[in-house]
């Protein structure tokens, strides 16, 4: 069994499976221009000069978050239904490596999210693209939809134990926008909130990318985003094979 | 290579809508059983009888309240990876493919997670896909299949890695006649290729035809094991009546049922009509015994004829 191959070619055929979704193509097109939209208003009505792209990053991340979060949460439902989840826990891999070349799929959509918000920003509200560091800003995007990925691979192996948990999808969008810093900074927040943010890929992601593109420190977030990567992979492996086997034991993993 | 003993599941559900209760099903009851190896062992029994439960808890897919079972001598609850790296599966039915993929890149995956080297996988892909009849056709998405071809790209889906063992679960469910033969000739060449074939199957005459021996499975536990000749010799013996009637009530179907040698009686219904189907011991003539019991009802043609299997298994699982 070869992992790299695995991780590549579940990687591709997921990534071909989502080209043909309709629904899939149409609300991730959509969603991030609404969002971009949105957040230029917002930050425009503000008059603070120089939040541009602050803004536009923040509205980029919230996107991959939403793709990252919807499409883990959807992915093992899905897979229940159409009869594979089955087939993918029969398989002789263990089930996180399975899947985690679809999480993976998933967060690296999530990318054109951050492309389309800049680009519609440059367009429609003349949003300057200047980098301050432009190649860590390169390092730091992929570093950042990765470790998203990998969190997606943590809340998909509830999904696998729970029928319904992807319900639990809807409701961590918002928390995590905001605990994360992606609609306005978390100074704002009350102090308590912020070891949640610490522990939040969003959070760490979108502070590289604003630091990389603005000015600031980026290696310490970098350090950060790896870490919780580690993190997440050591935690779906540990929970993908517990909730793998009460799901054998409690029967959830076909619908009939 | 197939080794079920004192199998036994239950499923916990829960009943009530307010105060809800724990409610236990065993689907399941101590199911024992051996497969040799090159052997095509049929599991033959109706909906609902616990063949799909015994199937997945084989495969690893469930694990089993109690009772043990062992493949190709591994554990399915201790080794389970093991297992299922040697075995191959295929359930019936429209689900278990990657709908919005092409047939190649469903195999082509499966391959990847079954351990198929980059080298041999593409010829290994034209050789199944020859195998099962799909050749020519793998490149169109999965959704535009018919239930016949996704039949098939099921059973190549299970035999890609070429597991020594192969179940299939019920593999010709709602397939027409014409590609169920064609189903049915691949898993006698799945069997002529060495390979050691679990089938379950509710349909007499594929049992029949294909199995080297059968249990038959009803509620749970198994009622009859054998070859097809001995299940039909042991169940059935004499001969089998056929009458075909209109209006007959339950009190003479149990009028019926209550002749001197009679074993069993099943009715079926097609449209306005009934036919009973009289099972008797020895060769015992019943058919003027049977008449009078009837009369008042119409009765439309009687035929005797030799026993089947579907007797056998009507007279072992009662009549459902």
């Amino acid at each position: 069994m070869n992992a790299l191959r695995i991780v590549r070619i579940g990687f591709v055929i997921n990534l071909r499976m989502l080209g043909t979704s309709g629904f899939f193509l149409l609300t991730s097109t959509i969603q991030p221009v609404i969002f971009a939209t949105v957040a230029f208003y917002m930050f425009k009505s503000g008059g603070r000069s120089g939040t541009l792209l602050y803004a536009a990053l923040g509205a980029g991340m919230m996107g991959v978050w939403s793709t990252t979060l919807f499409g883990s949460g959807g992915m093992i439902q899905w897979q229940r239904w159409q009869g594979t989840l089955e087939l993918g826990v029969g398989a002789p891999p263990p089930m996180a490596l399975v899947y985690l070349p679809f999480t993976l799929a998933n967060a690296f959509t999530g990318m054109y999210a951050l492309a389309a918000t800049l680009v519609w920003g440059r367009i429609v509200f003349g949003v300057p693209l200047h980098f301050v560091h432009p190649w860590l800003f390169l390092l730091a995007l992929p570093a950042s939809v990765v470790a998203l990925g990998l969190m997606g691979l943590v809340l998909a192996s509830t999904f696998v134990l729970y029928r319904y948990a992807n319900a639990l999808s809807n409701l961590l969008e918002y928390p995590v926008w905001i605990a994360s810093g992606l609609v306005f900074s978390t100074q704002v927040l009350p102090a308590w909130t912020r070891p949640i943010s610490w522990v939040l890929p969003p959070y760490w992601g979108i502070l590289a990318l604003r630091h990389a593109a603005l000015g600031g420190e980026v290696w310490g977030p970098l350090a950060m985003l790896t870490l919780l990567s580690i993190a997440s992979l050591a935690i779906s492996t540990l929970t993908f094979g517990l909730f793998e086997h009460l799901a054998r034991a409690r029967a959830t993993l076909s619908l009939t | 290579m197939i080794e079920a003993i004192e199998l036994r599941r239950t499923y916990r559900t829960t009943t009530g809508v307010i105060r809800r209760r724990p409610l236990d099903v065993e689907a399941v009851r101590g199911v024992s059983f051996c497969v040799e190896r090159g052997e095509l062992f049929g599991l033959l029994g109706p909906n609902g009888a616990g063949k799909t439960t015994t199937i997945k808890m084989l495969i690893t897919l469930l694990l089993p309240t109690s009772g043990q079972a062992r493949v190709l001598g591994c554990d399915v609850v201790e080794n389970a990876r093991e297992v299922r790296k040697r075995i191959g599966y295929v359930f019936g039915g429209d689900r278990g493919l990657y709908e919005r993929l092409s047939a190649y890149d469903n195999l082509r995956y499966f391959a990847e997670l079954y351990g198929v080297s980059g080298q041999k996988q593409r010829a290994r892909i034209d050789e199944v896909l020859e195998l099962v009849g799909l050749a020519g056709r793998e490149k169109e998405r999965v959704e535009g299949y018919s239930r016949g071809m996704r039949q098939r790209l099921h059973i190549a889906r299970g035999i890609l890695h070429d597991p020594e063992v192969v179940f299939l679960d019920e593999p010709t469910i709602g397939v027409d006649p014409v590609g169920a033969r064609g189903l049915r000739q691949t898993i006698a060449d799945l069997v002529a290729a060495g390979k050691t074939v679990l089938l379950t199957t509710h349909y007499m005459f594929e049992a029949d035809a294909l199995c080297d021996r059968i249990a038959v499975i009803a509620k749970g536990e198994i009622v009859g094991e054998g070859t097809p000749a001995e299940l039909k010799a042991r169940v059935v013996e004499g001969r089998v009546t056929e009458i075909e009637v209109f209006g007959a009530d339950q009190v003479t179907v149990e009028r019926v049922r209550a002749l001197e040698g009679v074993t069993a009686v099943a009715v079926e219904n097609r449209d306005q009509k009934q036919i009973l189907v009289v099972q008797a011991t020895g060769e015992r003539e019943l058919t003027a015994p049977i008449l009078a019991v009837l009369n008042g009802v119409e009765v439309v043609r009687v035929s005797s004829r030799e026993p089947t299997l579907e007797d056998a298994y009507v007279a072992l699982v009662g009549g459902e």
